[in-house]
């Protein structure tokens, strides 16, 4: 995971015992899926949720399903989410949701935004995506999500 | 006559002060504009004639009367045959350029069959694997009948070296050709993303085109310094300038630097400009794009010949201003952005279709898009009169406002070091993604209003029929590029791929030798992964 960014003051660790759980922050992994370099929502998103107190990591452009997977489950994430914006979606978001049964991370919750028509949505729904965000979401609803389905 | 102040008690209805307002971009805005805004205005410093510098009036003395802009829908789709058809549908309904766009595996230096190219073939534009495709791609259509814009950047030289090959198969020298080459990959690692090798070889790429075309090719235009993509990535109207001006500087110091003239190049460098949604700051933009272009060429490089001044452009209505909401609305939108190009004089237009923030456009959301555009030039009169609103107080100013952020931004990507520097260290990338966010800021608080989107909403998304790329193109074309390894010479292949080896590790041109690789049916994916090998990969800085 050579590309992802991850906040120095972050070890690769647990949050202190001390913390009460109910205090523990929300982390999301955000990351583009596939081979397109549209990053602008990706980035806002992922600045909106930070702003909003989610630890956010960026694991940056071009990543496979595979390299997605293995990065949620190495940063313990409580999310991932995947913008894409080539088409390829149908493809590579299904295996994401396979390869996280496999590794015993089905908890780990998906959610995905970019160019997904509508019809192509509910199938990704039904494979277990808990909510795409198409063009024009506002932030605040992200978050209010974020919020609302990831916390423990 | 007595000029009103701005602040004037009469001005305001009821003593109220007009409301503070900018720019889509954040310029500070007024509510009325004055000769005094303009100060000591000299026309012929300030504007000059069209056609004279500093052009901010137009390249040509007879802008639109003399001959529209280029009408030049970008396509692609499926596979070349498919992409083909779509062609030869656009040029029957009077589009008088062809734009090429590609999938994401051929943007991105991949065949076909390759893994990294599972999901993606013929989504985001046609698929292009080897010579073969290409010659499929403009079969029955004379290459020297047209003009023909490639929208690639990384593997570009690989795509306009099967180009060319096609067109010696069709009895057309290089030196018929007319075009333009993409090409640009400084706003990749700006904006887009699409960049393979690190920065310096890749510029070297560059640069070989823009020796081979200035020797062979003198109808081509070898890259277009684009700033589309940098606004679409979330940047102001000045940074897009700024941003994309100072690309083109980085490409002229480039070229001479390789030992060319400025004269011998700088003619057939092109611009690529965006039309987003605020009308008089893109007028004021492409304006002050032609004005410092001309500077820059003439005071900085020392060019003499008055083409090398000109800013010639492309312009493309703003993807990103489309709504996925109300999805008809977008005609509207596109409209209003392409007349502001047209009054801001671009030599070509690309109109967006309503449905591209959905999906690939369907052929009759295209036409609508292409209607647009003849509607503008046959219907609206605004082609009658060269640089219309030259003149006015608000248009000049916001020039002029244009024209000094962008010289500011000059200064402090010098300071920092140059284009290439301003890359490696994240400068660029920041900058723009400060912009995007304060912008989503901005409609969160619903300080701005996009119709549908955060007012006047209408509940469900639109329902509007969206072209679907099923998944046998992708079968078809990862068999089709299998068929041809098993058909052609291997030898022969092999030699080309140890030619080009030698030819990356020299300093000479590589243009010859990915000629003779395409003429061989070496596929594009087979290239680059000789490249990468000599080259490497590039990783950039992640900056949320």
């Amino acid at each position: 995971m050579s590309t992802a960014s991850r906040p120095s003051s972050k070890a690769a660790k647990p949050a202190p015992q001390t913390e009460p759980a109910s205090q523990k922050k929300i982390r999301v992994l955000t990351l583009k899926l596939g081979l397109d370099g549209h990053d602008r929502g990706v980035k806002v998103v992922s600045r909106a949720l930070r702003d909003a107190g989610v630890e956010v990591i960026y694991a940056g452009l071009r990543q496979t399903p595979e390299m997605a997977v293995e990065a949620a489950i190495q940063e313990d994430v409580d999310g991932i989410g995947i913008s894409i914006l080539s088409g390829a979606h149908m493809t590579l978001i299904p295996r994401v949701l396979e390869l996280l049964k496999e590794r015993g991370a089905g908890d780990i919750v998906v959610f995905a935004g970019g160019i997904i028509p509508d019809d192509e949505a509910v199938e990704l729904k039904a494979l277990g995506v808990a909510e795409i965000f198409g063009p024009g979401t506002s932030l605040a609803t992200i978050v209010d999500f974020v919020n609302g389905r990831l916390r423990k | 006559m007595a000029l009103r102040s701005k602040t004037s008690p009469e001005d305001s209805r009821a003593g109220q002060a007009p409301k503070p307002a900018s720019t889509i971009s954040g310029v500070p805005v007024e509510a009325l504009y004055t000769p005094e805004d303009l100060g000591a205005f000299h026309y012929d410093e300030k504007l000059g004639d069209p056609g004279e510098f500093p052009y901010t009036r137009g390249i040509y003395p007879s802008m639109y009367r003399g001959q529209l802009w280029t009408m030049r829908q970008f396509a692609g789709y499926g596979t070349a045959e498919e992409t083909n058809r779509r062609y030869k549908f656009l040029l029957s309904q009077g589009q008088t350029g062809l734009s090429v766009a590609f999938d994401m595996p051929t943007l991105m230096g991949y065949d076909s069959d390759a893994p990294a190219s599972e999901g993606e073939v013929g989504r985001c534009g046609v698929a292009i694997d080897s010579l073969q495709d290409m010659e499929d791609l403009f079969a029955g259509i004379r290459l020297d009948q047209i003009t023909t814009s490639m929208t690639i950047n990384s593997p570009a030289a690989i795509l306009w070296a099967m180009y060319i090959a096609v067109a010696e198969k069709q009895g057309v020298e290089p030196a018929q050709l007319g075009g333009t080459l993409q090409n640009d990959i400084l706003k990749e690692y700006i904006a887009q993303k699409e960049y393979i090798f690190p920065p310096e070889p890749s510029m070297r790429l560059v640069v070989d085109t823009i020796v081979f075309a200035s020797r062979h090719m003198p109808r081509w235009h070898a890259v277009s310094v684009s700033g589309y993509h940098i606004r679409e990535a979330g940047s102001t109207a000045v940074q897009e300038l700024a941003f994309t001006l100072a690309d083109g500087m980085a490409y002229v110091d480039a070229a001479i630097k390789a030992g060319l003239d400025v004269d011998e190049f700088a003619p057939r460098l092109s611009f690529f400009f965006n039309a987003h949604i605020d009308f008089f700051e893109e007028i004021a933009k492409y304006r002050a794009a032609r004005r410092l272009w001309a500077h820059i060429m003439r005071d900085r490089y020392q060019a003499k010949n008055p083409r090398s001044w000109m800013c010639r452009f492309h312009t493309q209505t703003a993807g990103c201003s489309l709504t996925g909401q109300q999805v008809e609305n977008n005609i509207s939108r596109t409209a209003f952005e392409a007349l502001s190009a047209v009054l801001g004089g671009t030599n070509s237009l690309h109109t967006n279709s309503m449905d591209e923030v959905l999906a690939l456009p369907t052929e009759k959301a295209a036409q609508v898009a292409l209607r647009t555009q003849q509607i503008i030039a046959h219907e609206t009169g605004v082609t009658n009169t060269i640089d219309p609103l030259a003149g006015s107080y608000f248009v000049e100013s916001l020039t002029d406002e244009m024209e000094r952020g962008a010289l500011e931004y000059f200064k402090r990507i010098d300071e920092l070091g140059g284009v290439l520097a301003c890359i490696e260290n994240g400068f660029f990338q920041r900058e723009i993604a400060d912009a995007a966010f304060r912008y989503e800021r901005e409609l969160e608080a619903q300080e701005r209003i996009v119709v549908g989107v955060n007012a006047y909403q209408e509940g469900a998304g639109s329902e509007v029929p969206t072209l679907k790329i099923g998944f046998e193109t992708e079968r078809a074309q990862a068999k089709k590029v299998r068929a041809l390894r098993e058909r052609r010479d291997g030898t022969s292949v092999r030699n080309r791929l140890t030619e080009l080896r030698a030819a990356a590790r020299g300093q000479g041109n590589l243009m010859p030798v990915l000629i003779d690789c395409v003429k061989a049916y070496v596929t594009e994916g087979e290239v680059m992964t000789t490249l990468k090998e000599v080259f490497g990969v590039y990783r950039e800085p992640t900056i949320l």
